[in-house]
């Protein structure tokens, strides 16, 4: 046992002395940019069919849209990008775009307005599952050739009826709108299938970056395009790496061996910020957090009862503790960054109040189940939900579920109140107006699984007609104005209860400038980044 | 082989069927264990509380989107037929498209699968290296330092968390002194410098001639593999100590040392020899153990083999992907069974 205690003494002042000779930091390359993320939700990198998080980053960097979101003003909504101007019709219909000339795509062929009508056609032909952000302008398979039309240099698109423009534009801004190099693409073709099967993992854009390789739940690489119109990129790769675990990320960060770290969990954040050549950047997400009350509970239908819910919420102490720096307050059905998004938070935790309203509406004893997601901040907003609305003498039982038990339960308009979390769709407010406060049919039959405000059964009292004047509403500032009042009207009588959206915190080496993950309304963009 | 003629004790054997009936017995027992295999993975698949449906179209699709995926995936049918298009598919090596990221599952798989093998072989490597020598001299020297050493390696093997001892490690090597490559199979600024021949990037890297990939191949493989050995080993070690114990204390050990033999010869050519084929056993099942991925291992590391690549696939509802590499799994356990029993009968003349 002797020898065995040297020994241990001996590696323990081995590892001693060498941790004071500290090794040095590496450095990545000073025009490359690496990054650590979860990439494992790219299911897809056609801009037809993606409609994941990792894969709209990727979209995002390889495919020129007709407009899109500057990652730098992305307060400015959209930009001229392959379009460099547009007029809109006396009947508000049809959108003209005049395309950007000299433009390539990667593969040296021009981008021209036919390439532009092909990209949006297939898109509507293929119908894959953001194809709605289209097909809601009244574009069909079989119509889209007359819809969508190039003509020389100018694009063409009718509409079902007219729109704010800006819903319009918002739209084309999306994944979906990329615009892909109709050669390459069409060459790749196989049974018909537009080249979808070759897109999946391969690209044809005119973006500022080239995809080389993206190998699934391992890395994506890209280089840059120094023909970009809008100049070449100053990092000339940018490679993505997959790191699942948060403290893996923060080890690459501190080491210097990544630039950025895109999932640190609130220890390691905290962790990290302490640690030399790293700082810490927040940008608001789309995702909120909301409770919903099912209308079809006679007692949950009460409007002193839907008020009494939004006071027993502990708001603050759910930030402050298991949710800290990842989620903020946040009360309306637009997320902050959206067109039209309103910062009022009324409510706060207050059950004497919530007691009050619950006497008015004469509940007492309620019992009530509440179904809840099998994810921890979830699970745990439900219990000091559970708490509170014990003190009011409501009685909660919790049901946790995989998302099939309980989305299915809530889609059929089962339960009397859901846990949950919801994400805009495209970067319009419409997509989340659309949703929380449109229900034009009410009825069992109806089966709009996609509104929440059907999921709810709730009847939205006159806000179904605002949104759909909203929509159509050709002032921006009107628009605006008219979101804005339709949110606070829901703010008072609907049966949501929102509570929070999310904060993406991303961990940088402190000479990396200029980051966007895109905020609420699109995806992380590497064009812009120095170092 | 000499079918016919002296196997060295003298006795001759004349006839083929002992041989072919194994042969036949092998295979038969081979397809039946496939079989039942197959059969319980599809059961699982089609018992999971997911719908796969769902998984691939997301739940904003429209109806239509999903009416069309279900179709293609022929959910419509009967189950016995689709269990009989999933062995057809099957015996063809096609475990159909991953649901997730639309490639063949059998090319992910074959993607995935050196990252574990070229892992799991370096962890299995130092398991034997130093687990064996260990275990024989911790029996050899019963309750010396050296055998207190092999039994708190052994208990600490069996008892820290591997997620732990693993970060920690990344912490230490990494983190702290720099020793080491981080997670990952190689640097950021080596990702696909060497053309991928064999899929195992050191052997690629060697073969390319590109050393400096080699280096730092290596130095990001040393850590996972020595921590999957250091498992390994533990195991390794116990089992052989144990073996060892029950052999020393046989007869013909004693014997051996009253006729005047050397310790050494006693040890390493009369009880020894007499472990081999017990040893072949443990290290095959060790090493089954680490091909079929060691999860965490592989998490904690970012390593891309077949273990995060199940375990993805899991949580994705991706069950394509989950049977195929479950499939392979098996198939490696089947195979590793096999390859000891046929090591079996060549070191130990009894079984023949």
């Amino acid at each position: 046992m002797n020898t065995f205690a040297r020994l241990l003494t001996g590696a323990a002042i081995g590892v001693a002395v060498s941790v004071t000779s500290f090794a040095a930091v590496a450095e990545t390359p000073a025009n490359m940019l690496v990054i650590a993320h979860r990439i494992d939700d790219v299911t897809t990198i056609d801009p037809a069919e993606s409609f994941e998080f990792a894969g709209s980053d990727i979209s995002r960097n390889v495919y020129g849209r007709l407009v899109s979101l500057d990652p730098n003003d992305l307060a400015a909504g959209y930009k001229p990008d392959l379009a460099t101007s547009w007029e809109v019709s006396e009947d508000g219909k049809t959108i003209t775009f005049t395309m950007r000339e000299g433009v390539t795509f990667h593969s040296g062929n021009p981008v021209t307005a036919e390439d532009a009508a092909f990209s949006l056609q297939r898109a509507v032909i293929l119908n894959k599952t953001p194809a709605f952000i289209l097909t809601q302008f009244g574009f069909t398979a079989e119509n889209a050739t007359e819809t969508i039309r190039a003509e020389g240099n100018t694009l063409m698109i009718t509409t079902d009826k007219r729109y704010a423009t800006s819903f319009v534009l918002n739209c084309l801004t999306a994944t979906i709108g990329a615009i892909v190099d109709k050669e390459t693409v069409m060459a790749n073709e196989v049974d018909g299938d537009m080249g979808n099967a070759w897109l999946q993992t391969n690209s044809a854009g005119s973006g500022p970056y080239k995809l080389d390789s993206w190998k699934p739940n391992e890395s994506v690489t890209m280089s840059s395009n120094p023909d970009y119109y809008g100049g070449a990129p100053a990092m000339e790769r940018v490679i993505v790496r997959h790191v699942l675990e948060s403290a893996s990320q923060r080890l690459l960060l501190e080491r210097g061996d990544i630039d950025i770290a895109r999932n640190l969990n609130p220890e390691d954040i905290a962790g990290a910020s302490q640690a030399d050549g790293v700082k810490i950047e927040d940008e608001l997400k789309g995702r909120l957090m909301y409770i919903a009350l099912n209308q079809k509970h006679p007692e949950l239908s009460k409007p002193e009862v839907r008020q009494a819910f939004k006071y027993l919420i502990d708001y603050e102490g759910m930030r402050d503790s298991f949710l800290k720096g990842q989620y903020t307050i946040h009360q309306n059905f637009l997320p902050a960054t959206y067109l039209g998004a309103s910062e009022e938070n009324p409510f706060s935790y207050n059950i004497e109040r919530a007691k009050e309203l619950l006497a008015a509406a004469g509940v007492e004893d309620l019992e009530i189940e509440i179904g809840v997601r099998e994810a921890q901040e979830r699970i745990e907003i439900g219990q000091s939900f559970q708490n509170a609305a014990a003190q009011a003498g409501i009685t909660v039982n919790i049901t946790v579920g995989t998302a099939k038990q309980i989305l299915a339960r809530y889609r059929a308009r089962e339960l009397d109140v859901y846990l949950g979390a919801w994400g805009p769709d495209y970067p319009d407010p419409q997509t989340n107006a659309g949703t929380f406060a449109y229900n034009p049919d009410n009825s069992d039959e109806a089966n709009a699984t996609g509104l929440l405000a059907w999921r709810n059964s709730w009847d939205t009292g006159g806000l179904t007609e605002k949104v759909d004047a909203a929509v159509v509403e050709n002032d921006r500032d009107t628009r605006i104005q008219m979101y804005q009042d339709i949110q606070a009207e829901f703010r008072e009588t609907s049966p949501f209860v929102i509570m929070f959206q999310q904060i993406e915190q991303s961990a940088l080496r402190d000479n990396v400038t200029d980051w966007s993950t895109g905020q609420a309304v699109t995806s992380a963009a590497y064009w812009q980044v120095t170092k | 082989m000499a079918l016919t003629g002296d196997n060295g004790r003298g006795r001759v054997r004349a006839s083929l069927p002992p041989w072919i009936k194994t042969t036949a017995l092998t295979i038969g027992s081979i397809a039946m264990t496939m079989l039942g295999l197959l059969f319980v993975t599809f059961i699982i698949g089609r018992v999971m509380p997911i719908d796969p449906v769902l998984a691939i179209v997301g739940e904003r699709a429209s109806q239509s989107t999903y009416d069309a995926v279900f179709l293609e995936l022929g959910l419509d049918k009967p189950l016995v037929v689709q269990f009989g298009y999933y062995i057809w598919d099957v015996l063809h090596l096609d475990f159909g498209t991953s649901l997730l990221n639309a490639r063949p599952v059998s090319e992910d798989i074959a993607r995935v699968f050196p990252a574990t093998l070229e892992l799991a072989t370096l962890g299995i490597i130092i398991g034997i290296v130093i687990g064996v020598p260990l275990g024989v001299v911790a029996a050899a020297r019963k309750g010396s330092w050296i055998d207190q050493v092999a039994r708190v390696l052994a208990l600490v093997g069996y008892s820290m968390p591997i997620f732990w001892l693993g970060l920690m490690g990344l912490l230490i090597f990494y983190g702290i002194l720099g020793w080491v490559g981080g997670p990952g199979r190689v640097g950021i600024f080596y990702v696909d410098v060497v053309p991928s021949v064999t899929g195992l990037i050191l052997v690629d890297a060697a073969l390319d001639g590109n050393w400096d990939v080699f280096k730092n191949a290596f130095s990001h493989i040393i850590l996972p593999a020595s921590l999957l050995g250091y498992f390994s080993l533990a195991y390794i070690s116990r089992m052989t100590r144990s073996f060892m114990l029950e052999q020393l204390s046989a007869e013909y050990i004693t014997t051996a040392r009253v006729k005047g033999m050397s310790e050494w010869d006693v040890i390493w050519k009369h009880a020894f020899k007499n472990i081999r084929v017990q040893l072949i056993t443990v290290i095959a099942l060790s090493y089954a153990t680490l091909l079929e991925g060691s999860v965490l291992t592989e998490i904690i590391f970012s390593w891309p083999g077949i273990g995060s690549y199940i375990t993805t696939a899991l949580l994705s509802a991706d069950m394509n992907a989950v049977l195929g590499g479950t499939v392979v799994v098996g198939l490696i356990f089947i195979l590793l069974n096999i390859f000891s029993d046929l090591l079996y009968k060549v070191f130990d003349p009894r079984a023949k």
